[in-house]
């Protein structure tokens, strides 16, 4: 087992039109009602060829561009787990493909209708082929994210992770992303997920 | 990596409502799998594993009071309920509950007007967790056709961290019209009893199920299966195909072996993930050829229970534990002429073998895969 000790290295926020990174506001749009509008906004702002972020449904799209603000300029193991959790799973896009179905039901929604495939849209973004896990909970839960990943990096099964909260349910929309690596200032611990993730949310 | 053992477990599925029950038919090679004509869940009529309504019932009315539950809540409950009967004196205070599903309720979802609050996995969770009076909030594990097996990892994992002494892990999906219509818009559904691995394979069948295991940080008096390994592994490729070269899963089933300490030559057996979809079967058994596991007997249960995405896992892992105990390999049903690129050594017919190692394997939408190594442990250790 290892000992080294794990930092809380970076940190990103997606919540009422404003991305934070690191505490400090990077973009925000307050005119804007729909995710999907502001999502596009920020993502034309971040000047990402990337023309397959428009096939993902809305929650993927949020985890994509929270990952790139996380991840920006770093070197990143593919080793890098990624621990997700949310509250309302694939919900909205479970609606969207329960209404297809009346008609044309469509694979291409269908495929999202699972909470876990913004994790391969980001594995497959960022080349990583590593551990992954999504929890359902009504709450954050850093007791829970904290325990889990740290498992995972004392086992040596990962150098660092990715983990946090990406929820979407009626169109609102809480993103909290933070990357657990060896480089950092803040320890990683359960009081200082906690800290930083209600620290966004006040 | 510490070991976890395995304590009593309980199927509830076509095949039967006890593990014994399921164990007899699969070796009596009985399918669950049948032909529907059911307008509730296809205007077409299908190849799918479910579980007869009026027995659900009967055999939930014996335990509770039906009125307050869903189908598939009434499954989770018996499953659970299976595992209580045999440890009266479970103590809920250091028992934690992790539950494996991803689509829960789904069958309630309508296209419009207010969301049944059941189909969120959250409520789900909580009616499984406040009927028994387990302390702790339910952990929900929601990783597409890994989740079975990744919620034995977690269970292990809230074990070994020293939060709990036993975890209750319980896995279920239904069956249902939402996930039936949609691999049929994938084109994905075989007109016929699903053949994993064969030539003639053309797609999955679904079914339904629901499972529990009580993990265990101690060791019982004998006939110990500890889970010693486990992983999961990303293919980074693509959200709804495997990876060409099975990349995800052959890192997966490098990752268990490190771990565990084994070579190739020391497992004695694996429970594959085997859809038989076209790509998904070549895909595993490129990856088990790349890891040298091409000699290790190896079969597919989805011919006895079609696929039953979050369950799916973990019935397969139930049944590598009894195999392992009762050393029996069990027939790969409905497989027929081998229909991959790589050799591999499906198990054709039930025979008796000294098995002391196993390897259980599943992947899934989203590019995941996953890897669990059990240990028989010689008696008297």
């Amino acid at each position: 087992m290892g000992d080294k000790p794990f930092f809380i290295e970076a940190l990103v926020a997606i919540k009422s039109n404003v991305v934070y990174r690191n505490g400090e506001e990077i973009f925000r749009r307050d005119h804007i009602q729909e995710p999907d509008a502001f999502i596009k906004e920020f993502f034309k702002n971040l000047k990402v060829k990337y023309p397959k972020f428009h096939k993902m449904d809305v929650l993927s799209k949020l985890g994509f561009l929270a990952s790139e603000v996380l991840l920006k300029d770093k070197y990143v193991s593919p080793d890098t787990a990624l621990i997700f959790s949310n509250s309302a799973s694939s919900m909205e896009t479970d609606r969207q493909y329960r209404a297809s179905m009346e008609d044309f039901p469509s694979p291409s929604l269908f495929v999202y209708t699972l909470p876990n495939i913004v994790l391969g849209e980001i594995s497959i973004r960022h080349r990583l082929q590593s551990e992954n896990a999504f929890f359902v909970s009504e709450k954050f839960n850093p007791h829970l994210i904290h325990t889990y990943t740290t498992g995972l990096l004392k086992n040596e099964m990962s150098p660092a992770a990715v983990c946090g909260w990406l929820d979407l349910k009626n169109k609102e929309y809480d993103v909290f992303l933070i990357l657990i690596s060896e480089n950092g200032k803040i320890p990683f611990t359960e009081e200082n997920l906690q800290k930083t993730y209600y620290f966004d949310n006040e | 990596m510490k070991k976890v053992y395995l304590h009593d477990d309980a199927i509830i599925s076509p095949l039967g409502f006890s593990t014994a029950e399921n164990l007899q038919a699969i070796k009596e090679e009985y399918s669950g799998l049948k032909l529907h004509q059911k307008n509730s869940l296809s205007a077409k009529e299908f190849y799918g594993g479910i579980i007869e309504e009026k027995k659900l019932e009967n055999s939930f009315d014996k335990i509770a009071d039906n009125s307050d539950f869903t189908r598939l809540e009434k499954m989770m409950i018996l499953a659970v309920h299976e595992i209580l009967k045999k440890n009266p004196d479970l103590n809920f205070n250091n028992c934690g509950l992790v539950i494996s599903t991803t689509k829960g309720n789904i069958d309630l979802l309508e296209a419009e007007g207010l969301l049944n609050k059941k189909v969120f996995l959250t409520e789900l969770a909580k009616s499984i967790g406040e009927y028994f009076g387990f302390k702790a909030e339910p952990v929900v594990v929601s990783n597409a056709c890994i989740s079975g097996g990744l919620a034995l990892i977690v269970g292990k994992n809230l074990i070994t961290s020293g939060q709990f002494q036993r975890v209750i892990v319980v896995g279920g999906d239904l069956l249902s019209k939402f996930v039936l219509s949609g691999f049929s818009s994938f084109q994905a559904v075989s007109a016929v009893p699903c053949k994993p691995f064969s030539k003639s394979r053309s797609g999955i069948s679904l079914g339904e199920a629901a499972a529990a295991v009580l993990l265990n940080s101690e060791r019982k008096e004998k006939d110990n299966i500890a889970l010693i390994a486990g992983s999961s592994a990303n293919d980074a490729n693509h959200i709804s195909g495997p990876s060409r070269t099975g990349e995800g899963l052959f890192k997966t089933i490098q990752k268990v072996l490190k771990q565990s300490g084994l070579q190739p030559e020391d497992l004695d057996y694996i429970s594959a993930h085997g859809t038989a979809t076209p790509y998904n079967d070549e895909m595993e058994a490129i990856a088990l050829s790349r890891s040298g596991l091409s000699h290790v007997p190896v079969n597919s249960l989805k011919g006895y229970y079609g696929h039953t995405l979050g369950a799916s896992a973990l019935v397969e892992s139930i049944i590598t534990k009894h195999s392992l105990l009762n050393n029996e390999l069990y027939c790969s049903l409905n497989f027929e002429e081998s229909g991959v690129s790589k050799p591999l050594n499906i198990i054709r017919q039930y025979e008796k073998e000294e098995l002391s190692f196993a390897l259980k394997t599943a992947s899934g939408f989203g590019g995941c895969n996953l890897s669990l190594i059990f240990e028989k442990e010689k008696n008297g250790r």
